[in-house]
């Protein structure tokens, strides 16, 4: 008799099943965006539904950089993310040296302030922040407010004291035997062995600034420091954007397309830096 | 004896002033900006919710005439309701699907690899890419899923984004769709840490599959449940970003939250440049969040007192979500809802709290074991 393993075997069928159509349901969102951006713009919005296009219009990728001002659009957004993810992991990891290394008054009263901040949604706080923001007169300098906004934020502290804090002191110990001092202890002996967490926290530090949409949207008025992201919302709100259809999905895939290659190629950083830290977002 | 007392009292206090020196260096750099803009503001927050801050001139403390005119305030009255709208099934949906493909992605499986890269990516997904094209897929007459529903038999299939009844169940599957896999990966995180010798030991004991969630799983992946349940609440009664790139507020002001509001009257196209009356009904919105925090803190704290599934404190934690959701749609929408309806809602309130305190009561003996 096999009914039991027949019975797991059907089991294993319906799930297999269930997940091919969660898969699907995940997915399909990017299929049309991919269909859409290869359509001609009269059949982005067609009547029956179309999901495969007729001729697929690979000009759409080439006409969208004269279309748009897709090429500022995109320095502006490498800019700022290379740059917000370079102060971030610099600041974040050094910052995460002092909370998990070094004994001195206050400490823990200052890591329970960074801490206190997770829980107040940043909607709750934009305005102030954004009165202060002008009032300091960073509104309107160049990219500066994003990556002031973006650069100094908690989870990069978060993330690294975590992972500092699983290093055996006894290196660091021996170490400052040899005579390396404490700078020397974060740059030589820390920062080496925190490659996975480092990675974690850069991947998703740029990921998070490529994709912000509020800050840029609050704080680059200028149309000459538009993100991405805030070229593409614009694009869409243009009035004679009605017969831009299909670009504005090729511009969608376009932005899309650095993050889907990121992320394919460093997954397991992303799934550990959320999993140990749990806070972006 | 004393002298040597003295230079060692000497070299201790220049050591804790040499480790404060040290310990602020490193911190510094990260501080001044963190402290610059976010505790700095977040202390002007208190401030200006109490004064007529605006565009221009100076601001005088009011006291709470800005809070009495946003009680009086239909616009930001349906905002409340919305938001509470938005946020109770968002929750329920995301934090459920999230555990249930946590639970079957936790197995052996052939592709799981790629099951779990499919659940996350969403989320890594840019909010205005997701907005362009859920609205076309969304798009009455046009659109995919009209056309889908028409296929399976609904006559008048919804105009989802543009129809005021339908916009915010839009903006609720948008929002489970997008944010499931991160939660997904927390409950997966916190699955790793259920010990396999447990899941062999009831399956020695001839525990089935049902059991074993019940009786191992769900009590050791209490920590994370309660982690989750937190941050979903706030990162759902804070929706903003989705709202403002797929609907804008509307129809109307029918998809308009509390985040929304706030901007709206200060940075959105039809400012009016009042910041501190924005600046109150961002401390409600920041009132709203420490109230579930706690709330659910106390939940945490107290189910492993609470034996049965009947218990006093099921009845309050659910009476008090009833009370805040009922007190938020009826400030929204006076009209409109029967008994029904409020029925419906109390049972969706009482079932919140009674899985938030069933799940958490079971003591689990190594729940302490903190997920990190």
């Amino acid at each position: 008799m096999n009914s039991p393993r027949r019975g797991r075997s059907i089991g294993r069928i319906v799930l297999y099943v269930c997940l091919i159509a969660f898969a699907a349901f995940l997915l399909v969102p990017f299929f049309w965006m991919i269909m859409s951006s290869l359509k001609r713009n009269i059949d982005v919005f067609s009547v029956p539904v179309r999901w495969i296009p007729q001729v697929f219009q690979w000009h759409n990728y080439v006409d969208i950089w004269t279309q748009a001002d897709m090429a500022t659009w995109l320095k502006n957004t490498i800019i700022l993310s290379v740059v917000v993810t370079f102060l971030q992991v610099l600041t974040g990891s050094f910052a995460a040296y002092g909370f998990a290394r070094v004994r001195f008054p206050g400490r823990d009263a200052l890591f329970l302030a960074y801490v206190a901040t997770i829980a107040v949604p940043w909607q709750a706080y934009m305005i102030p922040q954004f009165i202060l923001m002008t009032k300091i007169h960073l509104t309107g300098q160049w990219l500066w407010p994003i990556i002031v906004l973006q650069a100094f934020g908690a989870f990069g502290v978060f993330l690294m004291k975590q992972f500092f804090e699983t290093i055996p002191e006894e290196l660091s110990e021996s170490a400052r035997l040899d005579g390396l001092s404490e700078y020397g202890i974060w740059w030589r002996i820390m920062l080496p062995l925190s490659g996975p967490a480092l990675a974690s926290l850069a991947l998703l530090t740029f990921v998070t600034t490529w994709n912000d949409y509020m800050g840029p949207l609050f704080y680059l008025r200028d149309r000459a420091y538009f993100t991405i992201q805030l070229g593409l919302k614009t694009f869409q709100a243009d009035p004679q954007g009605s017969s831009l259809d299909a670009l504005l999905f090729t511009g969608s895939v376009l932005s899309v397309l650095p993050i889907a290659i990121i992320f394919l190629a460093g997954q397991r950083f992303f799934i550990e830096g959320i999993a140990t830290s749990g806070l972006k977002g | 004896m004393a002298t040597t007392a003295v230079p060692s009292r000497r070299r201790t206090n220049a050591l804790r002033r040499r480790n404060t020196l040290l310990g602020w260096s490193f911190i510094a750099p990260n501080f001044i900006g963190f402290a610059l803009i976010t505790m700095v503001p977040i202390v002007l927050l208190f401030y200006m919710a109490f004064t007529d801050w605006n565009a221009l001139g100076t601001p005088h403390w009011t006291g709470l005439a800005n809070l009495e005119r946003l009680a009086r305030n239909t616009i930001f009255r349906a905002s409340v309701a919305q938001t509470f709208y938005y946020a109770i099934p968002h929750v329920i949906l995301t934090g459920a699907i999230a555990l249930g493909l946590a639970l079957l992605l936790n197995q052996k499986l052939r592709g799981v690899a790629f099951f779990r890269a499919a659940a996350f990516f969403p989320y890594i997904t840019s909010i205005v890419a997701i907005a362009i094209v859920w609205n076309l897929l969304f798009s009455q007459d046009y659109g995919p899923i009209d056309a889908a529903l028409r296929f399976l038999g609904v006559a008048h299939p919804p105009g989802w984004t543009v129809s005021s009844d339908w916009a915010m169940p839009a903006l609720i599957i948008v929002g489970t769709w997008r944010e499931m896999g991160y939660y997904m990966i927390l409950f997966l995180a916190g699955l790793q840490t259920v010990p396999s010798e447990l899941y062999e030991a009831a399956r020695v004991d001839g525990a089935s599959a049902w059991n074993r969630f019940w009786h191992v799983t769900w009590p050791l992946l209490r920590p994370t449940t309660f982690f989750v349940t937190v941050m979903l609440s706030i990162q759902s009664f804070k929706i903003f970003d989705l709202i403002q790139v797929m609907t804008d507020g509307g129809p109307g002001t029918s998809t308009y939250t509390i985040s929304f509001f706030i901007y709206n009257r200060t940075l959105g196209t039809n400012s009016t440049g009042e910041f501190g009356y924005a600046s109150a009904a961002s401390l409600i919105l920041f009132v709203i969040c420490l109230v579930f925090t706690i709330l659910q803190f106390i939940v945490n704290q107290q189910s492993d007192l609470v034996k049965p599934w009947w218990s006093p404190l099921v009845l309050v934690v659910g009476l008090a979500f009833f009370g805040l959701a009922v007190a938020a749609f009826s400030l929204g929408r006076p009209l409109g809802l029967g008994w029904v309806e409020y029925l419906g809602l109390f049972c969706v309130c009482f079932v919140f709290a009674m899985g938030q305190s069933v799940f958490l009561r079971r003591r689990a003996d190594s729940a302490g074991r903190r997920q990190r």
